[in-house]
């Protein structure tokens, strides 16, 4: 026990030396704390000693009190030290004790997808509106004026026969599934102020069974645009523009001629990419032309005055030679593996 | 259509070493779009021969086989094969004599099979190569025995190569032809496109003969009584006479293979030439025997129920729009489409009449579509056939009657046309450049049109062009900026993207749309699309809440016989996704398909009897008629949920779909569209009784119904092949929209302190927690700032039949700090009208 009965340089320096190395010596904040206790707390060497300061005569007063200050300040700085240190030392042990594998996370939900079809119709859609144009709709289920004579389908037409085309029961009541999505023309151009540019994405329905090449339900985008003055030049352009921020600045459009019955002059449309599924070749899209006169007519148009464009394309088709898809059973039969490669985007 | 080469030859140039793929690509350039080639798929050796010796040798299963010395090559010569001018040669046949020429295949040769011929034992011989049949070299379906070059008429030399001898070197371009384009039909008609695709020298077969005039009449009366939409049924009818045909001459080998490669099976002489010369000039021609007529020929409407029996053999019901070829015996054609029995050329027939006529092609289209029998003559009529080509045609089979089996033409004969003039069109100057987008020059306008057949006229402003006769689908400048367009080439159009007028983007309800998807999707379920076609019990059940029957459409001609209606909810399509998936081990689901489901009202008669014509803007009434009459096709989202939702984890247990899950989805919905779904205890006959929720929405007219939630009644599930426990949620997703993008009126954010509390309600066990969170939230006054259920108990400590329901409330007043006492006295103003309401009584 030191004799602590006299403030003297030789006491107070043992006793910051005893508190400093006991200081030293704690590993962890337990011990840090007994020894706060046993060298800062009331019964610690230094207290009792500051506790004399009262009998200290007035002119040692200042001396002695400046020995203990030092001292006093010498072990808090030296605690302060050790305490941020243990401090640090204990919580870097504790994260690391509170260490996973976040390999074997658990996830909230199982993983969900979009379905490519709807993903590239709405693709489809954005490149368009991006140019200003409007989405337009119609329903599936369609009168027969809407599918076939309003778009200059003579009422003898072979694509109005039994094999191509789901009529509804009973047939005298002329309704249909839309075989194409041509019909929202009509339905634009009926109700919308000229000039249309639309694009409708759509359901369609022909009565060809499902096999690796076919489904009797399928998506087409149809683009319309009339107006005063446009030429098939400008059906050029907007096929070009459309399919190079679809597939990229290599692709390249060829028109064909061809036949439909709402088109004249009418244009098979044909697509050509390096990368596509074998290879850079030319690959049938869809059809296009300017939109027939006839078709204006049905919906109240002069032809004289206005003139327009129309186009078509599959949506089946171009993911299967854009994404490589060999199967159409693949796409309609739902088996949510198909969808998850795609994940939230096309 | 299939275009010999060597047959499109004789119309057109085509430069040496011109390949199949070349005219493909040439044809597809002005619109013919390339279909298969077709070749005779065989290469030689294959010579003529000589049989020298045959010796018959009977086998022990009774089968009498020839062991012949065949000379393949002239003596002193080698072979083709390289092997002995005479091989031995085992063959089957016995349709063929010493000295006979026959067709070798020698070792090397590979027939269509492919076959390929080589030495081979058999029958105790080296049998050395092969004596062909017409079948085994693809040139018909003759089987009876060997060909007997000597009844073709061909006496060649021996070792002649047989492949060019009989025309089997010959290849085909097939062609899909369009609708508009009768006149591609024919060798003529392909010729002249190829000639506007390369430039070569067109020389029409058409213009290489003349319609020589009859010296004999030979009666014909046209007789319509009820012309099809206005239209004469025979517009031409030649007739020419051709007697003293031999009818044991053989058809010509090219004329075989020629036909052969278009298509067409060899019958007889005097059928192969009528072919011949429709593939040829695209006209359709009917012979008949002429011993076989009685009287003259009368062209009419059949008598409704009359009855006529057809080249097939089978007797049809006519129809009043049918049109008749008759003599004075009755029916002898059902014009244009197919010929009778009684008049039939046959294998006796001398004397033979010839028909080359022009009729509707609308009258044509209904009569094959009705009695199911499309024809090469049909199909050409339908589209089409050049009026001005039938007495040409006529002439040309006579030619080749006379020329091949020995006819002869005596003059009987007869010409009727009346092929109503060509209206011409109208063609402004700079109308094609203005449409097109491209500057033709005057020269490129007029000189594209003279090319394909069209006569041209000056005017002051512009052209007046008469298009040619085989040309029917000109019928107005646009079609003829077509043609301009396409001679001149479509690669010439210039690329120039037009401005449209700006655009308000995605509709409001196409962009929720997309954003239900995305946000579905982004919760774990996976977007499906399913066939809309379902049974009718599947609608029954799911359609509407209660059954037992549910309006629903039925489609008239359905492909699955067994799912004939078009759905009225998109659950039983799901339900069939769920079951395939876990059919392939995907066990754990949850699929979802937004579409349009199809819900008629019942009584209401859709669609209607009479379609408006095209051409011509319905009036506001007739459009709204035809609106009117499309049944209500409303978008709906649907989820379906089995298996585990969470799959069992390190550090997770699993977690089993459930109506809860439907439930998470529907608020997923609600959220997407930003409109509040709101959820009461309902019921539905497809689900779990006292699993069902039903889905409102808050409308002008109150809480609107748009769906429903819960899990599928075990017994339904069982039938779908599914596990007991199957969550589903179905909301219609245009009543949803209709409430969605009202402006939002923002609501100060308080930020004085808030006062926690929770609270315990013991009510009657079956009191719906949701009625009582809704009565503290109304209860509580403007307080409350925010209320949740955070425990259901049921146990010791409550009454049996009754639940406590705690909730954590949380008061707030905007402008000061609540006292303990403001947020109780408001709690147990929520609790006293809880009390009066659901008897609630504080939990002690």
């Amino acid at each position: 026990m030191p004799d602590l009965s006299e403030i003297s340089e030789p006491v107070v320096s043992a006793a910051v030396a005893a508190a400093l190395a006991a200081i030293a010596a704690a590993n962890d904040s337990a011990a840090l704390k007994t020894v706060r206790t046993e060298h800062t707390g009331e019964a610690s060497p230094l207290a009792r000693l500051n506790a004399l300061m009262r009998s200290v005569p007035g002119n040692q007063k200042a001396a002695a009190g400046k020995l203990l200050g030092q001292a006093r300040g010498a072990v808090a700085q030296a605690f302060t030290a050790r305490e941020a240190a243990i401090t640090e030392a204990e919580a870097t042990a504790q994260l690391a004790a509170e260490t996973v594998d976040v390999t074997a996370a658990a996830s909230a939900w199982n993983p969900g997808a979009r379905h490519p079809l709807t993903l590239l119709q709405e693709r489809v859609a954005d490149v368009f509106v991006g140019m200003g144009w409007e989405v337009a709709e119609g329903p599936e289920l369609e009168s027969e004026w809407f599918n076939f004579d309003a778009l200059n389908f003579d009422e003898d037409h072979p694509a109005r026969a039994m094999q191509d085309t789901f009529f509804i029961d009973p047939p005298e009541a002329h309704l249909v599934l839309r075989t194409h999505t041509s019909p929202v023309q009509l339905r634009a151009l009926l109700s919308r102020e000229l000039p249309v540019y639309v694009v409708a994405p759509g359901r369609v329905f022909r009565t060809d069974e499902l096999d690796a090449t076919h489904t009797p339900v399928f998506h087409q985008i149809e683009g319309i645009a009339v107006d005063k003055g446009l030429t098939m030049a400008h059906l050029r352009g907007t096929l070009d523009h459309f399919v190079k921020a679809m597939f990229g600045p290599e692709a390249k459009v060829r028109l064909r001629p061809n036949y439909f019955p709402f088109t004249e002059p009418s244009a098979e449309l044909d697509l050509w990419h390096p990368t596509f599924k074998d290879g850079a070749r030319w690959i049938e899209w869809g059809g296009c032309g300017m939109v027939n006169a006839n078709v204006l007519r049905s919906a109240g148009i002069d032809p004289e005055v206005y003139s327009g464009f129309a186009f078509g394309v599959g949506v089946e088709r171009a993911l299967m030679f854009r994404n490589d898809v060999k199967d159409m059973h693949d796409m309609v039969e739902g088996d949510v593996r198909f969808s998850q490669q795609y994940g939230m985007s096309v | 259509m299939r275009v010999p080469l060597s047959w499109l030859g004789e119309f057109v140039d085509l430069a040496p070493g011109t390949t199949p793929e070349d005219v493909h690509a040439a044809l597809v350039s002005v619109g013919l779009e390339e279909e298969e080639i077709h070749r005779f798929e065989l290469t030689g050796p294959i010579v003529v021969g000589q049989v020298l010796e045959l010796v018959g040798e009977e086998q022990t299963n009774g089968k009498t086989i020839n062991w012949c010395q065949v000379r393949v090559a002239p003596d002193g010569e080698l072979a083709a094969d390289g092997g002995p001018a005479v091989h031995g040669i085992v063959c089957g046949a016995h349709n063929f004599v010493v000295g006979d020429k026959v067709v070798v295949t020698l070792p090397g040769a590979v027939l269509p099979g492919p076959f390929p011929i080589a030495p081979r034992k058999t029958y105790g011989h080296v049998s050395d190569g092969m004596i062909a049949s017409a079948r085994e070299l693809g040139l018909g379906d003759e089987h009876d025995g060997i060909l007997v070059l000597g009844s073709l008429g061909l006496d060649p030399e021996i070792g002649t190569d047989a492949i060019s001898l009989l025309g089997l070197d010959d290849t085909a371009v097939e062609i899909n032809v369009t609708p508009d384009r009768g006149y591609a039909f024919s060798i003529r008609g392909v010729a002249r496109e190829y000639a506007h695709a390369t430039g070569a020298a067109f020389r029409d077969p058409a213009l290489a003969l003349t319609a020589d005039a009859s010296t004999v009449a030979f009666p014909v009366s046209i007789h319509d009584a009820a012309p099809v939409r206005g239209r004469v049924g025979a517009s031409v009818f030649v007739t020419r006479a051709v007697r003293g045909v031999d009818p044991t001459r053989p058809s010509p080998a090219w004329l075989i293979a020629r036909l052969k490669l278009a298509g067409i099976r060899s019958i007889s002489l005097i059928v192969d030439v009528t072919n011949y010369v429709m593939i040829e000039l695209g006209q359709p021609i009917h012979g008949y025997d002429l011993d076989k007529l009685t009287g003259g020929i009368t062209v009419r409407r059949a008598e409704p129920g009359e009855k006529f029996t057809t080249l097939d053999d089978v007797t049809r019901t006519l129809n009043a729009e049918d049109l008749l070829i008759t003599d004075e015996s009755g029916p002898i054609g059902l014009a244009g489409v197919m010929g009778g029995q009684s008049t039939e050329i046959g294998s006796a027939t001398t004397n033979v009449l010839i028909e080359a006529a022009n009729f509707d092609p609308v009258s044509i289209a209904r009569t094959a579509r009705r009695h199911k029998l499309p024809s090469e003559a049909s199909r050409r009529f339908e589209r089409g056939v050049d009026p001005a080509v039938a007495a040409v045609a006529a002439a040309r089979v006579v030619q080749l009657l006379v020329e091949l089996a020995g006819g002869e033409a005596d003059g009987l004969g007869s010409l009727h046309d009346a092929t109503p003039d060509t209206a011409p069109i109208y063609l402004p100057t700079g109308f094609i450049s203005g449409l097109i987008g491209l500057e033709y020059t005057r020269d490129e306008v007029r000189s594209s049109l003279a090319e394909i057949g069209a006569s041209l006229e000056e005017t002051q402003t512009g052209l007046s062009v008469t298009a040619p006769s085989w040309r029917p689908d000109l019928t107005d400048k646009w079609t003829l900026a077509e043609e301009v367009a396409r001679i001149v080439g479509y690669d010439r159009i210039p690329s120039v993207l037009p401005v449209a007028p700006p655009g308000r983007g995605l509709t409001h309800a196409q962009t929720l749309r997309r954003q239900v998807a995305q946000t579905l999707a982004a919760t774990g379920h996976t977007e499906v699309l399913a066939y809309p076609f379902v049974a009718e019990k599947s609608n029954n059940s799911f359609g509407l809440p209660v059954g037992p029957k549910v309006p629903q459409i039925r489609v008239a001609n359905p492909l699955d016989g067994e799912a004939p209606f078009l759905r009225t909810s998109i659950l039983p399509g799901l339900l069939q996704i769920a079951h395939r998936n876990r059919s392939r081990g995907i066990v754990d689901l949850a699929v979802f398909e937004l579409g349009l489901v199809f819900r008629p009202v019942a009584g209401i008669r859709y669609g209607g009897d009479v379609v408006p014509p095209g051409a011509v803007r319905p009036s506001a009434q007739l459009e709204a008629e035809l609106n009117a009459g499309i049944p209500p096709q409303p978008l709906s989202v649907a989820v379906v949920l089995t298996g585990a939702v969470v799959r069992p984890q390190p550090g997770q247990p699993p977690v089993a779909a459930s109506w809860r899950h439907a439930l998470a989805a529907v608020q997923q919905v609600a959220l997407a569209a930003g409109v509040p779904i709101t959820v009461r205890q309902g019921s539905h006959q497809a689900l779990h009784p006292g699993r069902t929720a039903e889905l409102f929405v808050t409308t002008d007219a109150g809480a609107t119904s748009v769906g429903y939630a819960g899990e599928l009644l075990p017994s339904i599930a069982r039938g779908a092949d599914l596990p007991a426990v199957v969550a589903v949620a179905e909301i219609d997703l245009t009543a949803v929209f209709a409430e969605a993008g009202a402006e939002l009126r923002a609501t100060p954010i308080a930020t004085m302190p808030a006062a926690t509390q929770d609270l315990s309600l013991v009510v009657d066990a079956g009191v719906p927690a949701g009625d009582v969170l809704r009565t503290l939230l109304e209860g509580c006054g403007p307080l409350l700032d925010h209320a949740e259920l955070v425990d259901d108990y049921r146990g010791t400590g409550v009454v049996t039949g009754r639940k406590s329901l705690t909730f954590a409330l949380r008061f707030r007043a905007p402008d000061r700090t609540l006292t303990a006492a403001e947020a109780s006295d408001a709690k147990l103003a929520g609790v006293a009208v809880a009390a009066a309401r659901f008897g609630a009584t504080l939990r002690e």
